[in-house]
């Protein structure tokens, strides 16, 4: 099985005249920070900024003109208190959210979101309006990750479009898509949507070649995932993860404005803050929080409404604030526990990753919970990222560990009565496919309603809405004659497909999975349009870039085939061969994907006979073995030989054995 | 139920043409992964040709000998799909040995840079592969599987009527228990006569099988499927009591 090996050579990607197409860098997409990183012979390194600086802050700043690009990072950050109505933080926790989401929400949230959605359209995305422009999350993510693909750039000194981007493990089939869906607005091609959790853990089983099973326990500044792995010879597999999306040091942030601005109205319950207000009393929230880590007491202020106050918070009040949010997160370890059917015991490290698991509470906390110190020897903060980038050299390059990751939440069907019906569950490894048997249940029925939904709950109103779609062109038949076979896919980046197949008289259909919370694709074109150029000319790339690939593969497979079948390939054959092979080396060489799409069908139509000889060739082999090894087992006394394998190890050889035999 | 439907999912009678493999749609297959493109021809002699060189492969081989291809999947049994005998006893650190061992050459991510149709093949294969290895992690599954190989159709999970009366019986009288138990030590007794019981139930379904006593097999899946759901009302229990603590 040695030429197995060849698959992922470095030498066998395809179009070796662009060597740097392989180059692809890791990015950790946070709520409070981001980190871009690469790795170069299992050897991962941030990228730093021209100032030094390790993380970029997830903080865009919009100036008045449209035009301008916005500010990304520590600069907009600066006009957080300034100018706190052009600066849009945080925004990773509206991934993929829908407007419904943000009623729950709503209140304390330091955004402003658009009034009333495109044409009253029910669900959709949420969107904000930041100086008179409407964006959507999707939107603000794509210019931060535009920054740390500029920031990458100049590190290198070269165009990188290529990455492996974070997403938190429990994050749901519509955030996964909202994530991607930004990078590519940004010009980046993602290459995988890899858990941060599992990242994390390849970051530090590479470094610490660890064997066993791990708890990582990410708390980041908005969302909070626990994955219990088995790391075993360069094998990385996720046996359960959960988490809450909706969880994180901004919580904490939260909890403590909340509490200073309880105290500010005990003095004047008059005013109503302003979401400008808000983001203003959060900010001094966050330095009280960061400030006690260390700490043990201390004074801020709140300057807003034309009123300033001042707040002291000793560490006994701090703790009592957050202790009920780091309570969710224990209970969650505690589930996730009994999913794998673990004791916490059984753990043999704990990885604390996220920069929430400063707080000296959650330490304590998760040290209590597995009865063990937990490791933070990588900075939590930049640990996502460099697990993201040696992923990124593993799928780029090829590499000796793996990672086997799991679904975090069950996906199921609605069925009567508003129950969901699970089709796929929660902690089952991923790609996974699964399919589900419906019958018709009226008379004459030609279409059929199916809603897709996330979620562990039994009903499904309480769980995520992630597709509605309409099956059509059932033929009419009598209740229940009719059966259609819908197959639900996940792939491995933990996104669904779902095809559809009327199974009496096998009508493929193809389903458009429209996300409920999701971007249209006419709103994506709109975006891409809108955004940068460029865009455009990244997708004819990229497309391109296909076509060679393609192309690669189609005369890598015909050289193996002649060299091996040679002897099969007649003169008149072989001249038109040629000839297509020359054609498709020159299309593969130009830029035009037509061109190198006409070729290959050329090339295809030159080998067809030679292609047939082979089969034939294989066949009779294939029967002769039969025919042999039938013999053998007559006649006990003849040598066995490997003829009886038609492992196209060449005809000559075969030969040669069966003369040697005699 | 869901097993079995998840295995007719590349069907053999796909409505493609079927002398030509497939081999024309040179077209990106995004959708491949479930799509019955994803199924060959195969000859009587158990040849099928490759999509990508046209030339011969064995059915069933993984990748093509020639040009190194990954093949796409063909519909067969858990046990087949993993590499290992069939048979109810399954060592789980040889499972995962042959689980890694696959997925190690078959990830998507061993091909990320490859081509959109050996993308699509690897996340039809490691699906399968994946289906397969819950399939063969879980004794119910597993026993399910080995009963439909040789023609015994389990009932559906949503229908299965306890005709036993002694089972039925058992079952109450364990629910009534844990129902009541009001301390977590309460809880553990219960848990642990369970335990006992699906050990013993584990052993003697081994041994039906071993005899191939495929009637007994088929009513001591049963028992084990109402042990293992219990088992799963045992872990509800215990963290009820873990967090009010």
């Amino acid at each position: 099985m040695t030429t197995l090996l060849q698959i992922h050579e470095p030498g066998a990607t395809p179009a070796p005249h662009e060597g740097e197409q392989n180059l692809a860098v890791g990015i950790d997409l946070g709520t409070t920070n981001s980190v871009v990183a690469m790795a170069h012979d299992n050897q991962p390194e941030v990228l730093l900024g021209e100032d030094g600086s390790l993380l970029v802050p997830s903080v865009v700043a919009y100036g008045e003109n449209p035009e301008t690009l916005p500010l990304v990072g520590e600069a907009a950050r600066q006009l957080l208190l300034g100018e706190p109505e052009s600066v849009v933080s945080s925004i990773k926790r509206l991934m993929g959210r829908g407007a419904e989401d943000m009623k729950s929400l709503a209140g304390t949230l330091p955004f402003e979101l658009a009034a009333g959605q495109d044409g009253g359209e029910e669900g959709g995305m949420v969107r904000l309006t930041v100086r008179g422009r409407t964006l959507t999350p999707v939107e603000v993510s794509a210019d931060i990750l535009r920054a740390l693909k500029l920031r990458a750039e100049t590190a290198l000194d070269r165009s990188v479009d290529r990455a492996v981007v974070t997403v938190p493990a429990y994050f749901d089939d519509t955030a996964r898509t909202a994530t991607r869906d930004a990078a590519r607005l940004a010009g980046l091609e993602v290459l995988r949507l890899v858990n941060e959790p599992t990242a994390a853990a390849l970051a530090y089983g590479l470094d610490k070649g660890a064997e066993g099973v791990f708890a990582v326990y990410d708390l980041g500044g908005g969302t909070f995932d626990i994955s219990l792995l088995r790391m075993e010879k360069g094998v990385f597999q996720v046996l359960a993860t959960g988490g809450d999306a909706a969880l994180g040091g901004d919580d904490f942030d939260h909890a403590i404005a909340e509490h200073f601005l309880a105290q500010r109205n005990e003095a004047d319950s008059s005013h109503i803050l302003t979401s400008d207000e808000a983001k203003t009393a959060l900010m001094s929230a966050r330095l009280a929080k960061e400030c006690l880590s260390s700490a043990a007491d201390g004074e801020w202020m709140i300057d807003a409404g034309g009123a300033v106050t001042r707040h002291r918070l000793d560490q006994e009040t701090y703790q009592s604030l957050i202790a009920p949010l780091v309570a969710r997160t224990t209970d969650i370890c505690r589930h996730v526990l009994e999913d794998a059917g673990l004791k916490p015991e059984e753990v043999c490290g704990v990885v604390l990753v996220g920069g929430s698991t400063r707080v000296p509470l959650v330490r304590d906390q998760v040290a209590q919970l597995f009865g063990r110190e937990p490791l933070a020897d990588i900075d939590p903060d930049s640990v996502v990222a460099l697990g993201a980038a040696l992923q990124a050299e593993a799928l780029t390059v090829g590499s000796d560990s793996l990672l086997l990751d799991v679904t975090p939440l069950s996906l199921g069907i609605e069925t009567m009565g508003g129950i969901t019906e699970k089709v796929i569950s929660r902690n089952t490894p991923i790609p996974v496919s699964k399919a589900q048997e419906f019958t018709t249940y009226q008379d004459g029925q030609t279409a059929m309603m199916i809603h897709v939904v996330q979620g562990e709950r039994e009903m499904v109103n309480q769980n995520r809405s992630l597709a509605r779609f309409e099956l059509h062109g059932i033929p009419p038949m009598t209740a229940g004659a009719g059966r259609i076979l819908v197959t639900f896919t996940i792939d491995a980046d933990g996104l669904l497909t779902v095809s559809a197949r009327e199974q009496t008289t096998g009508l493929e259909q193809n389903v458009e999975v429209k996300p409920s919370y999701g971007i249209s694709d006419d709103d994506m074109t709109r975006m891409l349009r809108d955004s940068m150029e460029h865009a455009k000319s990244d997708m004819t790339e990229r497309l391109l870039a296909e076509a060679r690939v393609d192309g690669e593969r189609v005369l890598s497979a015909l050289g193996a085939a002649l060299s091996v079948d040679g002897d099969l390939c007649v003169d008149a054959d072989r001249e038109a061969i040629n000839q297509a092979v020359t054609r498709l080396r020159e299309a593969i060489a130009g830029s035009d994907r037509d061109a190198i799409h006409a070729a290959i069908a050329d090339l295809d139509e030159a080998s067809r006979p030679f292609a047939e000889r082979r089969m034939d060739r294989g066949i009779r082999k294939a029967l002769e073995g039969k025919q042999v090894s039938e013999l053998a087992e007559e006649d006990s006394s003849s040598p066995s030989d490997d003829s009886s394998s038609p492992s196209g190890e060449g005809g000559d050889k075969n030969d040669d054995d069966a003369a040697a035999a005699r | 139920m869901m097993d079995k439907t998840a295995k007719s999912l590349s069907p053999e009678s796909s409505g493609q043409e079927p002398d030509n493999n497939g081999v024309a749609e040179a077209a990106p297959l995004s959708d491949a992964a479930s799509s019955p493109a994803a199924v060959e021809t195969i000859t009587p002699a158990g040849v099928a040709a490759c999509w990508s060189c046209r030339g011969p492969v064995t059915a069933g081989d993984l990748f093509c000998d020639t040009c190194e291809a990954i093949q796409p999947p063909r519909p067969v049994d858990p046990f087949t799909r993993l590499d290992l005998e069939p048979g109810f006893e399954v060592a789980p650190d040889h499972l995962d040995r042959c689980y890694f061992d696959l997925q190690r050459r078959l990830h998507p991510d061993r091909f990320a840079t490859k081509t959109s149709r050996e993308r699509a093949i690897s996340v039809a294969l490691t699906a399968d592969i994946n289906v397969a290895y819950e399939t063969l992690q879980d004794p119910v599954k597993r026993a399910t599987a080995l009963l439909e190989m040789q023609g015994v159709t389990i009932h559906a999970e949503g229908c299965n009527t306890m005709s036993d009366p002694v089972l039925l019986m058992e079952a109450m009288e364990q629910r009534e228990a844990l129902a009541e138990a009001e301390t977590s030590d309460q809880v553990e007794t219960i848990a642990a006569v369970a335990t006992r019981e699906k050990t013993d139930c584990l052993t003697e379904l081994a041994g039906a099988f071993n005899t191939n006593d495929l009637s007994a097999a088929d009513r001591l899946t049963t028992r084990l499927k109402y042990l293992m759901k219990f088992e799963d009302e045992l872990r509800a229990a215990r963290l009820r009591f873990s967090q009010t603590s």
